[in-house]
């Protein structure tokens, strides 16, 4: 896993509530062994017109030519909710982006997130709604500091503004380093030894 | 206990009596008793095994199935397409060479990973149980905390038998009383999920209880446990008691003779203490629950069989009343229509919340009923009956049951997930409108531009017969 410090991007504005899994990357696109070639796939119904990805649909926002390059996804309310497939954050990975901002994340997609190193960032809703403003247009640049637990832009009045975002330590502390975590637990052995010397018989 | 005896819920319990490590700064470390694997959720977990030259620290703990993008036409595992080919060849592979015991295609144990699990009492109480795979709550029927995980996750319960999980916050559910006649635990779990929201439990694990709970039989407690991720949750539990240790007793493999008591024994102490303090607290009145019909793209937007297609006028909260605009605008319904009034041209009937034989005997019945009045599967539309295992299937041949469905003009097929996510070529076509026993009703779920509306299995057998959704309490 790569690490993750700061990050400064373009932000692109997702501007729908419960977006699933299923939209993220459709069911066609999980019958690979492999765990790259999902970025192409990503929002496939919405992204294109035909079954094939061939005609990039004109009025979804990552086909806008403004937002190309943008390696930051607004989102809005329950984003990632549905199926656990990590299919999911490998697309958006690949596609470019580093980090997802929404008011709230369903539970194992947000888990999935920090195993691969991308990072979901949790704002207040009145937060999310000053980015969404800030975003229309092409015109936010944001920086992720994840040291520093903040993420950062200069409004259209030329103010720094600064919002900052929790998240527990352990998972700041693999993000930042890049942590093996399948080696971190497998320093721990002993630890589940001793657990599984103790387990009743039936379990 | 100890002198300073704290009351738990059982979410509390499962946990302490699973965890391996607490430090300071860490995620908490648990232990994980049983891990169900599939073809597509596995195998990129399995190569980075390979890429690190680590084993699978407990094979025996991991058992294999083929379901997600199985044919259900042929046993053939060619019959599903390549890509489904080369992943269910790598999992034969990945089993083989991990020493993973696996329940390949027309194997007499072969199913839907939430179905074989529990028939054959791989599922236990008081146990951790995952799967990659967001509908692993349906274990939690039996007291046991089962939860979805991703590849990165599934890989770390290979290497370690463990997983690192923040602790959830406990929700208690009770629905009291006990429902009226022909409604089915679907239309529970539907009207629960009605009443919260589509992600009213994000970050909960949530604990069903009450008469109407208690009530239910097994199969009927796992239709109710799987849809908890439609609500965010991160599991569904309800307290193994009598039921379900009589349900477990004798399965295959479960434990057995003196094992076994002691095990019950150890399950009796699971239920949350009567002085349980749970994060949040819903309460239903089971008498108010009707048959359960959902008219737009998530398992929240939800109604009962007498009402009509809401207006986003009815919503005060500007979200709600935007998803209802785009929803009524994805399913082509106008707010207003009875919701009898509405034709589908597809039937599915299974999944892994609804290809239980209670399921299909369910289903069954209601097709007797129109058939002894000469009515069979409306001309205009497909339906299909997919059991969720072979052993299922070997149940409702031996009862009749696959020749009822036939003889009405319904598909009999061989299990799998099928229609619930389609990813084999069970697919339908932008516009086919769907009555569907699965769980999702997302946009595109069931094929791209299709809609679906999530039902009982009974109310499903109905709308393949009538062509419409039908009150069959009225």
């Amino acid at each position: 896993m790569e690490k993750f410090t700061t990050h400064t991007g373009l932000v692109v504005p997702l501007d729908i509530a419960n977006v699933d899994t299923d939209q993220i990357i459709p069911k066609q696109f999980l019958q690979k062994t492999e765990r790259v070639g999902f970025g192409v796939h990503l929002f496939h119904d919405s992204r294109y017109l035909d079954h094939s990805g061939k005609e990039p649909n004109p009025e979804f926002i990552l086909n806008v030519p403004a937002y190309q390059g943008a390696s930051i996804l607004l989102a809005r309310e329950n984003f990632g909710c549905g199926s656990s497939r990590e299919h999911a954050p490998w697309a958006l990975e690949e596609y470019g982006f580093k980090a997802v901002i929404a008011p709230s994340f369903a539970d194992i997609f947000y888990g999935n997130c920090i195993n691969i190193g991308l990072l979901p960032i949790k704002l207040s809703e009145d937060e999310i709604e000053q980015l969404f403003a800030q975003a229309d247009g092409a015109k936010l640049n944001l920086t992720v500091d994840l040291p520093n637990s903040n993420v950062s832009f200069t409004n259209a009045k030329g103010e720094q503004i600064i919002f900052n975002f929790s998240l527990s330590k352990f998972q700041k502390y693999s993000l930042e380093n890049g942590v093996d975590s399948v080696g971190w637990t497998l320093g721990k052995l002993e630890k589940i030894e001793a657990f599984e010397a103790k387990m009743p018989t039936w379990q | 206990m100890s002198a300073t005896h704290t009351s738990l819920t059982m979410y509390e319990k499962l946990w302490q009596n699973h965890l391996v490590e607490d430090v300071k700064d860490e995620t908490p470390l648990l232990f994980v008793d049983r891990h169900l694997i599939h073809e597509v959720t596995s195998p990129q977990a399995f190569a980075n095994l390979r890429f690190h030259n680590r084993p699978v620290r407990h094979p025996k703990r991991t058992i294999a199935t083929m379901d997600h993008n199985i044919s259900t036409r042929s046993i053939k595992i060619d019959a599903a397409g390549e890509g489904a080919a080369n992943q269910l060849r790598a999992l034969e592979k990945n089993c083989k060479d991990f020493g993973i015991e696996l329940f390949g295609m027309g194997h007499k144990n072969q199913g839907i990973a939430h179905v074989m699990g529990p028939e054959l009492g791989l599922t236990l109480p008081g146990t951790i149980i995952v799967c990659g795979d967001s509908h692993t709550a349906t274990h939690g029927a039996f007291g046991a905390l089962a939860f979805g995980i991703g590849t990165s996750e599934v890989e770390h319960v290979f290497a370690t038998q463990t997983l690192r999980q923040n602790k959830a916050k406990t929700m208690k559910i009770e629905v009291k009383g006990h429902v009226g006649n022909g409604i089915s635990a679907k239309d529970i779990i539907l009207a629960i999920i009605g009443k919260t929201g589509s992600a009213g439990a994000t970050g909960y694990v949530v604990e069903y209880c009450g008469e109407a709970i208690e009530a239910l039989s097994m199969e009927e407690r796992m239709t109710v446990c799987n849809m908890s991720i439609e609500f965010g949750a991160k599991a569904g539990l309800v307290a193994p008691d009598q039921t379900t240790f009589d349900y477990v007793e004798g399965k295959e493999y479960a434990p057995k003779g003196d094992v076994f008591e002691q095990a019950v024994s150890d399950w009796k102490q699971l239920k949350s203490d009567d002085d349980a303090v749970f994060d949040s607290v819903l309460t239903l009145e089971a008498k108010d629950i009707k048959a359960q019909v959902t008219w737009g793209t998530n398992p929240g937007q939800v109604i009962s069989i007498d009402g009509c297609v809401p207006s986003p006028d009815s919503f005060n909260d500007p979200i709600e009343k935007e998803s209802c605009v785009n929803a009524l605008a994805y399913m082509d319904l106008t707010a207003g229509t009875k919701i009898t009034d509405i034709h589908v041209n597809k039937v599915f009937i299974g999944s892994c919340t609804n290809s239980r034989i209670e399921d299909l005997r369910a289903a069954a019945g209601v097709v007797e009923n129109y058939t002894a009045k000469g009515q069979s599967v409306q001309a205009s539309v497909d339906a299909i009956v997919v059991p969720g295992s072979y052993r299922v299937k070997a149940q409702a041949e031996n009862e009749g049951l696959d020749k009822i469905f036939s003889d009405a003009g319904f598909e009999w097929r061989l299990p799998g997930c099928s229609m619930c996510l389609g990813m084999n070529d069970d697919v339908l076509e932008a516009g086919d409108r769907c009555a569907s026993t699965s769980n999702r009703n997302f946009e595109g779920r069931q094929g791209r531009g299709s809609r679906t509306h999530l039902v009982s299995p009974e109310m499903a057998a109905a709308a393949a017969i009538t062509g419409h959704f039908v009150d069959l309490n009225s």
